[in-house]
């Protein structure tokens, strides 16, 4: 089964590349983009075939190396 | 003082480390590859700059990983020094040995230039030989060097006398426009609650040599060459 990892700097730090990209689709004429937020998506192959325990091992992941919770957040999709 | 580098693969600056440690001490440093696991003998740990595993995922975050690591942890936890230079500071705070992180610099751009560092306090084993206050050029040349922690974190490196340099104007002035990357507070470097830890972006192992254009870095390697001689 899959595990796809979301990573996002968390609310409240400033992220750069998203106010760079917010400011390119602003040139190209792209009119009401609000904030725009850059990050990252990992997908897994696990082999775990029961979704709660691919769960809990893709949140381990994430916690220990995919996101630096001093300033990223991560969500963790099963599919 | 016995010092060790280590080396990962993707770094660059262990060299000019060499350098810089081999004229304040008068012996090569212990080159370590980062697949080794002891670190017997040594006094002081340095963690270079460079790109360690071509910064996948974070600056440092593989590295931080590495066997060595372990040891390196084990090291400061005895009592041990350690010092984290630009991708070494990154790797510090990856691997949980200092707080905050290092973004992306704020304007986006890489910045390969010379930059002012205030001394914040003069009484480590990395700082003795300059004097609490002054200011000093020094290299830089990072695209993550964005120092940020929480605001709980940052007020207790700064109430507990934690924060060993600034960026400074020549002055010695706190200001934005010196502050090129947007650290927090102007922070470039930090210590460990022991001061036995210093994490910072910037590269003094590049200015130890007139031949380098100059020598205001080397004050902190022949501080540690006095303060660690046994």
């Amino acid at each position: 089964m899959k595990a796809i990892v979301t990573v996002m700097l968390k609310n409240g730090v400033l992220d750069p590349q998203g106010k760079a990209i917010g400011q390119a689709l602003a040139t190209l004429g792209f009119a009401g983009v609000g904030e725009v937020r850059v990050g990252k998506r990992i997908e897994l192959d696990l082999a775990e075939t029961d979704p709660a325990k691919a769960r809990e091992a893709a949140e381990a992941m994430a916690r220990a190396l995919l996101a630096n919770l001093v300033i990223e957040s991560f969500s963790v999709e099963i599919v | 003082m016995q010092a060790a580098i280590v080396v990962f693969p993707g770094i660059n600056r262990e060299r000019d480390m060499a350098i810089a440690l081999e004229l304040a001490t008068g012996h090569k440093p212990r080159m370590v590859w980062h697949k080794e696991t002891t670190l017997d003998g040594i006094d002081l740990v340095v963690l270079p700059g460079g790109f360690s595993y071509g910064d996948y995922l974070r600056c440092g975050a593989m590295a931080a990983h590495s066997p060595i690591m372990a040891e390196v942890k084990r090291h400061a936890a005895r009592g041990g020094y350690v010092m984290g230079v630009c991708n070494g500071f990154q790797i510090i705070t990856e691997a949980g040995l200092l707080p905050g992180a290092l973004l992306r610099n704020a304007g986006l751009r890489f910045l390969s230039m010379d930059c002012h560092l205030r001394v914040e306090r003069a009484d480590t084993a990395f700082t003795g030989h300059y004097q609490q206050g002054q200011t000093f050029r020094v290299p830089m040349a990072h695209g993550d060097g964005n120092y940020t922690a929480s605001t709980e974190d940052l007020d207790r490196l700064e109430g507990e006398g934690l924060v060993a340099f600034r960026y400074a104007e020549p002055s010695g002035a706190l200001t934005t426009a010196a502050n090129r990357n947007g650290s927090a507070r102007n922070i470039a470097g930090i210590f460990s609650p022991n001061l036995r830890v210093l994490g910072l972006m910037p590269h003094p192992e590049d200015l130890v040599d007139p031949l380098m254009g100059g020598t205001d870095g080397k004050p902190l390697f022949d501080g540690l060459a006095a303060a660690l001689a046994a």
